[in-house]
């Protein structure tokens, strides 16, 4: 595995682990480790850092809808022009083309499941090149971005064992 | 009433029992002293246990074990280690390389039988050769050379009596690893005075720099090795009970007889998890091996800083530094330590007594548990200065 590797991976698992300890975890010093950061964040590599957050645990409630959306083509526009104007909402968390009886695969979240109909119906629905849309909402999240959301009772490892 | 055996009371109670009950018993420990992974078993392989209970396996499986399993880890060995071993009748499946352990010795041992253990070693050696009522001679090994055994130390301990040579690389607890050149130089002993060795590999996949070598593969060798290895470490399944000896024909079917007796079979569910683990479970194992990586050199790294010299492990999850610097023997560094900062390690003179003057401090913890363990270990090493 190549440092740069090594460093992303562990970032991708815990985006505030301190210089010096990723530094000593990949056996490099950490000025090399906040060089290589600094490289991949201008490059592009890395994006951003974000958070996973438990909106309900402060008692904000969130409506998430998975919309599959229908496009047909036309000579002007493409998939990409479609995919794009849906992306610059801030209310769509996640556009991605996908194979299969539809097109567009989008996230959106809105405060309310009426904020989220009029936003289908309102701004999705009228851009010109979609031809239909079928909204899931989303009734309880299990996991994101890779972690689990929900207690787990797990192993009960002896402290000490030879 | 009559006294039990007297084979019993020549094993001596493990007097570090009583420390491992203070651990226990001692709330909010970061616990360094840990055998086993703080993985779970990858949850494809958890899904093939429950399926093999779904799906109604709940029987025993042939003496040797499955033969699906059998021709798994016959694949397995072939394409890893490189050595050829036959389903039929060169491997025996066992609940666990401690089983295998045990029925290796009791099958190779006859009374007065010396069986050379390299030291600091894994805790069950030298019990299970008196349970096959032979005598241990230890060979020591030093920090300063790795912890390998020096060829010299072991041929000086061979006499007419010695029979077997137990050999455990990747090492518990100092994670020193063999090459395969010092591995040769062991075989040529072997051969000159014709041995048999017990290779214990469990921790064969967790190595750090460069390829494992099995010793069964050199040259000559595979007769002569009985080759323990299992799922424990690499698949994190330590709870399953599963493991397999390979060896040659005569040595295995004489092990199964004792197995056939005393264990019958590995349970059936454990056998067929193993079975996902050999088919699917390279990129999981490959996934916790980089983490322990990671996590190595984390703790090599801080215990450095806080003053504890340190050799740097190959293999394995653990690392075995000196506490010559704090002044304090094994023991009192360990109790010291816990009843002080709440971290816990073995010390090392559990492991034999070349080990005194070390700890074990296991690295399978999280690296949170890590980080916070060590900044530990520091503040008591500067308190201890102060
Ligand atoms: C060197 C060594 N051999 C064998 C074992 C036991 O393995 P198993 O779980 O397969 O019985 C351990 C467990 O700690 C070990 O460290």
């Amino acid at each position: 595995m190549t440092l740069e590797v090594d460093v992303l991976e562990v970032l991708e698992k815990d985006a505030r682990m301190p210089v010096d300890e990723i530094a000593k975890m990949v056996g490099v010093t950490a000025e090399e480790v906040e060089n290589l950061i600094r490289r991949l964040e201008e490059e592009g590599v890395i994006q951003k850092y974000k958070t996973i957050i438990d909106w309900e645990k402060v008692g904000r409630e969130y409506v998430y809808a998975l919309i599959e959306i229908s496009i047909n083509l036309t000579e002007d526009e493409g998939y990409d022009g479609v995919a794009k104007r849906i992306a610059e909402y801030p209310e769509v968390r996640s556009v991605r083309l996908v194979s299969g009886t539809y097109d567009l695969l989008v996230v959106v979240r809105e405060k309310t499941l009426k904020d989220v109909a009029y936003f289908v119906a309102d701004k999705i629905a009228t851009i010109r090149g979609v031809r239909q849309t079928v909204t899931h909402f989303s009734l309880k999240m299990y996991k994101e971005e890779g972690e689990i959301l929900y207690q787990r009772d797990e192993g009960g490892r002896l402290a000490v064992s030879l | 009433m009559k006294p039990i055996s007297k084979r019993m009371e020549a094993i001596p109670a493990s007097g570090i029992r009583k420390f491992f009950d203070l651990i226990l018993s001692t709330p909010d420990v970061i616990s360094l002293g840990v055998g086993e992974p703080d993985f779970v078993t990858p949850w494809h392989i958890r899904e093939a246990g429950i399926s093999a209970l779904e799906h109604g396996h709940t029987s025993y499986t042939s003496n040797w074990g499955l033969i699906e399993l059998r021709e798994l880890i016959s694949a397995s060995l072939r394409c890893d280690c490189g050595v050829d071993y036959d389903p039929h009748g060169q491997i025996l499946v066992t609940s666990g390389v401690s089983e295998a352990l045990d029925i290796a010795l009791r099958v190779l041992v006859d009374p007065g039988d010396e069986v050379i253990v390299i030291e600091p070693s894994y805790v069950s050696y030298k019990p299970c050769v008196r349970f096959a009522e032979g005598v241990s001679v230890v060979v020591p090994t030093k920090s300063s050379n790795e912890f390998k055994p020096v060829v010299d130390d072991i041929r000086k301990r061979i006499t007419d009596k010695t029979k077997v040579l137990i050999l455990s690389y990747p090492n518990n607890p100092t994670g020193a690893v063999l090459t395969r050149k010092e591995l040769e130089e062991i075989a040529d002993l072997v051969n000159e005075y014709d041995l048999y060795v017990i290779s214990d590999e469990i921790y064969s996949k967790l190595t750090y720099n460069g390829e494992h070598t099995c010793f069964s593969s050199l040259n000559g060798m595979k007769e002569r090795t009985i080759l323990l290895n299992g799922f424990s470490k690499a698949y994190a399944m330590t709870g399953w009970r599963i493991g397999y000896a390979a060896g040659s024909r005569e040595v295995i079917e004489a092990m199964m007889k004792v197995h056939q007796y005393t264990m019958l079979c590995a349970p059936i569910q454990s056998q067929l998890a193993a079975c996902e683990a050999l088919r699917n479970g390279d990129k999981s194992c490959r996934e916790m091996v980089e983490e322990y990586n990671r996590r190595r050199r984390l703790m090599v790294a801080g215990l450095e800083e806080a003053g504890l010299e340190c050799f740097n492990p190959r293999g394995a999850f653990y690392a075995f530094p000196s506490i010559k610097s704090s002044g304090l023997s094994s023991t009192e560094f360990a109790e010291r330590l816990l009843e002080e900062k709440k971290v816990a390690v073995v010390p090392g003179n559990v492991f034999g007594a070349c080990g005194e003057g070390f700890v074990r401090c296991s690295y399978a913890v999280s690296i949170k548990d890590l980080v916070e363990a060590l900044e530990r270990i520091k503040e008591f090493m500067e308190e201890l200065d102060g």
